[in-house]
């Protein structure tokens, strides 16, 4: 992958600016080599974040959105650096983790955690829901004694709504809403000031949906300076624990702002016809409601359209979209938009 | 309009290691020709169970029918035996079914032509050349370019939203008088599920079949369905037209439901606790521990039946019962 860290030459990724954000990312890409053949030469590559810049402050939710492809979990992945970015950086409080060896990330993932979508698959199931949950802190070192350790482990449990009398079950004798439950238990065993949720609720029953959305947010009530980055596809899920939005399509950022804004104000083609495409649970408005219907499929990342990448399927379309790929303006109030005819 | 399928009293049992799991408990219930029955529910209501045991696709063992009877255009369907000729005879040709996984229901080894017109060689007796064409023109029907082409690829060709327009396609073929979709449209992106779902109306409307739409997903039976079912436990605990419970939810776990899905502005109000196991289940309120407005007497009290309250609008819960007048 090394090929392609010259574009990243200017100084911002050398020196790291102190902003306060608790992660400020700038000019990420992560590129996938696609190799072919007996030596396995680069044939292409699959531009899975294609230079997107944001930055998350203390005590905020991010929530990305967008359709499955559109690399909004690859971006999650790079900021816990479980991927190493083709170019750009990430700085997380104040630190340029970008190319740090796994060594030296050991301190700093004690701070950030990771919530994952399937419950069924995230957990050990050799592993005691107790042992599961204090594992964070034996490796991190976070409590001294062994009555220590039982007592945080016992307040984690509680905190997120479980009996401890159950930590010695096993995931499989959890339900999926537990599990969840068990996921960020152990997520915030580290105290993190971030913690990415990457499809937290996919998985989960209407129901369990809410109690999990709402645990979420009472944690954070709690511990006002930890920020979330929120990433699915539900949109009333996301505008209704965020913040700020940032909505993605084939690893480029097509709009991001405040999420009431967003919301109110939907100006990308794409992000209107995403909006529009969620079904609201209200017989009666959806009555009158018109739909924006996307004609034809989410291209490739692997070969996406030149120019701006949505004009395929875009109903504004000229033959500029087509050749100059938009650059994300600033259009006032947060709020900044990648289309020419926004 | 003319009543299409009136069932009654279905219960469908599993029997498992630890007991018999009553899946689909007493559901009685109707669908009209032309309608859009929306059928809501978590995972593990018999949402699901309760069509296949329609279609008679319940695997047996370990699932049983034990009870009720389905009259379909006049014959009662759970007469029939599952592997019997009879029943072969209507899935697919009067009563098809569209499910969530079109991977696993379209088989990887056969292109797409084969496998449609298989359907019309078999229930309509047509040619191998007059099956092909049909099929080409129902895949195009379905917004799949290029439809005669396309007819010799593999599933693995196709993408997750093209391969559930074959699916439609496939299901539309003998012009069914009732279209089952279970969760159709649930594994797909949002703008490809609404592409689907506009479609899967488009061709409702025009066919004037009646749809039972199987989901989770409230928006969807908001937007499409004309009446709904609201199942927990395995029993239809409320149902009336989609404009009155969502007007005037009765049974305390549709209220719940609906407030469950984030509104702009509001607190999320979730429902507490879990569904309960269906193992050995007392023959009270199944929803019972996690109701707010539980009383002392339906610890004690039996669930109700499904019973009218006003119009169409039913429910079993003992409390609401009470409340109007009706119990």
């Amino acid at each position: 992958m090394s090929e392609n860290n010259v574009v990243s030459t200017s100084s911002e990724v050398t020196s790291t600016p102190q902003t306060g954000n608790t992660i400020d990312v700038t000019n990420l890409k992560m590129y996938f080599p696609i190799r072919r053949g007996l030596l396995k030469f680069k044939v292409g590559d699959v531009k899975a974040i294609d230079d997107i810049s944001f930055s998350i402050k203390p005590g905020e939710t991010l929530g990305l959105v967008g359709e499955s492809g559109c690399g909004k979990t690859t971006v999650g992945r790079c900021i816990l650096r479980m991927y190493e970015p083709t170019s750009g950086s990430v700085v997380f409080n104040g630190r340029d983790i970008t190319h740090d060896k796994q060594s030296q990330l050991r301190s700093v993932r004690r701070d950030m955690a990771i919530i994952f979508q399937d419950p069924y698959g995230s957990l050990d199931p050799r592993m005691s829901a107790g042992n599961t949950v204090g594992e964070p802190l034996k490796i991190h070192k976070l409590t001294k004694t062994k009555k220590e350790y039982k007592e945080r482990v016992e307040e984690l449990f509680i905190l997120c709504g479980l009996n401890p009398d159950m930590s010695d079950r096993y995931p499989h004798e959890f339900s999926g809403g537990q599990r969840q439950r068990l996921s960020i238990a152990r997520a915030l065993a580290g105290d993190p000031s971030l913690i990415v949720c990457d499809e937290p609720i996919s998985a989960l029953d209407v129901s369990m949906q809410a109690q999990i959305l709402n645990l979420l947010t009472t944690m954070k009530e709690k511990n006002n300076k930890m920020s979330y980055l929120f990433i699915s596809h539900d949109l009333l899920a996301v505008q209704y624990i965020s913040d700020r939005v940032v909505v993605m399509y084939l690893g480029r950022i097509v709009e991001t702002a405040p999420s009431v804004e967003l919301y109110a104000n939907t100006r990308h083609p794409y992000s209107q016809a995403l909006l529009s495409a969620q079904p609201m649970p209200d017989p009666v408005a959806e009555e009158t409601r018109q739909r924006i219907i996307l004609e034809g499929d989410i291209p490739t990342p692997l070969n996406p359209p030149p120019g701006c990448s949505f004009h395929p399927r875009c109903t504004k379309a000229t033959k500029e979209c087509s050749e100059v790929p938009p650059p994300l303006r600033d259009i006032g109030g947060e709020h900044f938009v990648a289309c020419h005819h926004a | 309009m003319e009543r299409l399928l009136t069932v009654k009293g279905l219960t469908t049992e599993f029997r498992t290691e630890r007991g018999i799991v009553k899946a689909v408990n007493n559901v009685s219930y109707h669908i009209d020709g032309g309608e859009i029955l929306g059928i809501v529910g978590e995972s593990g209501c018999g949402k699901s169970v309760s069509q296949l045991s329609l279609m008679q696709l319940v695997q047996s063992p370990p699932g049983r029918i034990v009870a009720g009877s389905a009259e379909f255009n006049g014959v009662d369907l759970l007469k029939y035996g599952r592997k019997s000729k009879e029943m072969s005879s209507i899935r697919g040709k009067d009563m098809s079914m569209i499910f969530q996984e079109p991977m696993t229901s379209l088989n990887p080894a056969m292109n797409i032509g084969k496998q449609m017109s298989e359907v019309l060689i078999t229930h309509l007796g047509t040619t191998v050349a007059e099956a092909m064409e049909r099929s080409a023109d129902m895949l195009s029907q379905v917004g799949i370019p290029d439809a005669t082409k396309r007819l010799k690829d593999y599933p693995h060709q196709f993408s997750g939203g093209m391969r559930q327009r074959v699916m439609i396609a496939m299901a539309m073929l003998c012009t069914p008088k009732l279209l089952i979709a279970d969760e159709a449209t649930t594994a797909l992106d949002a703008t490809i599920q609404a592409q689907l779902l506009e479609l899967l109306y488009e061709i409702v409307n025009k066919y004037n079949l009646a749809l039972t739409m199987v989901t989770h997903n409230l928006g969807v039976v908001a937007r499409y369905a004309d009446r709904v079912n609201v199942m927990y436990a395995g029993r239809i605990i409320e149902t009336g037209t989609t404009k009155e419970i969502w007007a005037n939810p009765l049974h305390p776990y549709t209220e719940g439901l609906i407030s469950c899905v984030p509104k702009l502005g509001q607190k999320l109000e979730a429902i507490q606790g879990m569904p309960p196991a269906l193992i050995d289940r007392p023959p009270t309120c199944p929803f019972l521990a996690r109701c707010k407005y539980r009383q002392s007497e339906c610890h004690k009290e039996p669930v109700a039946e499904l019973t009218p309250v006003d119009g169409q609008h039913a429910t079993a819960c003992n409390v609401r019962l009470k409340e109007a007048g009706v119990a």
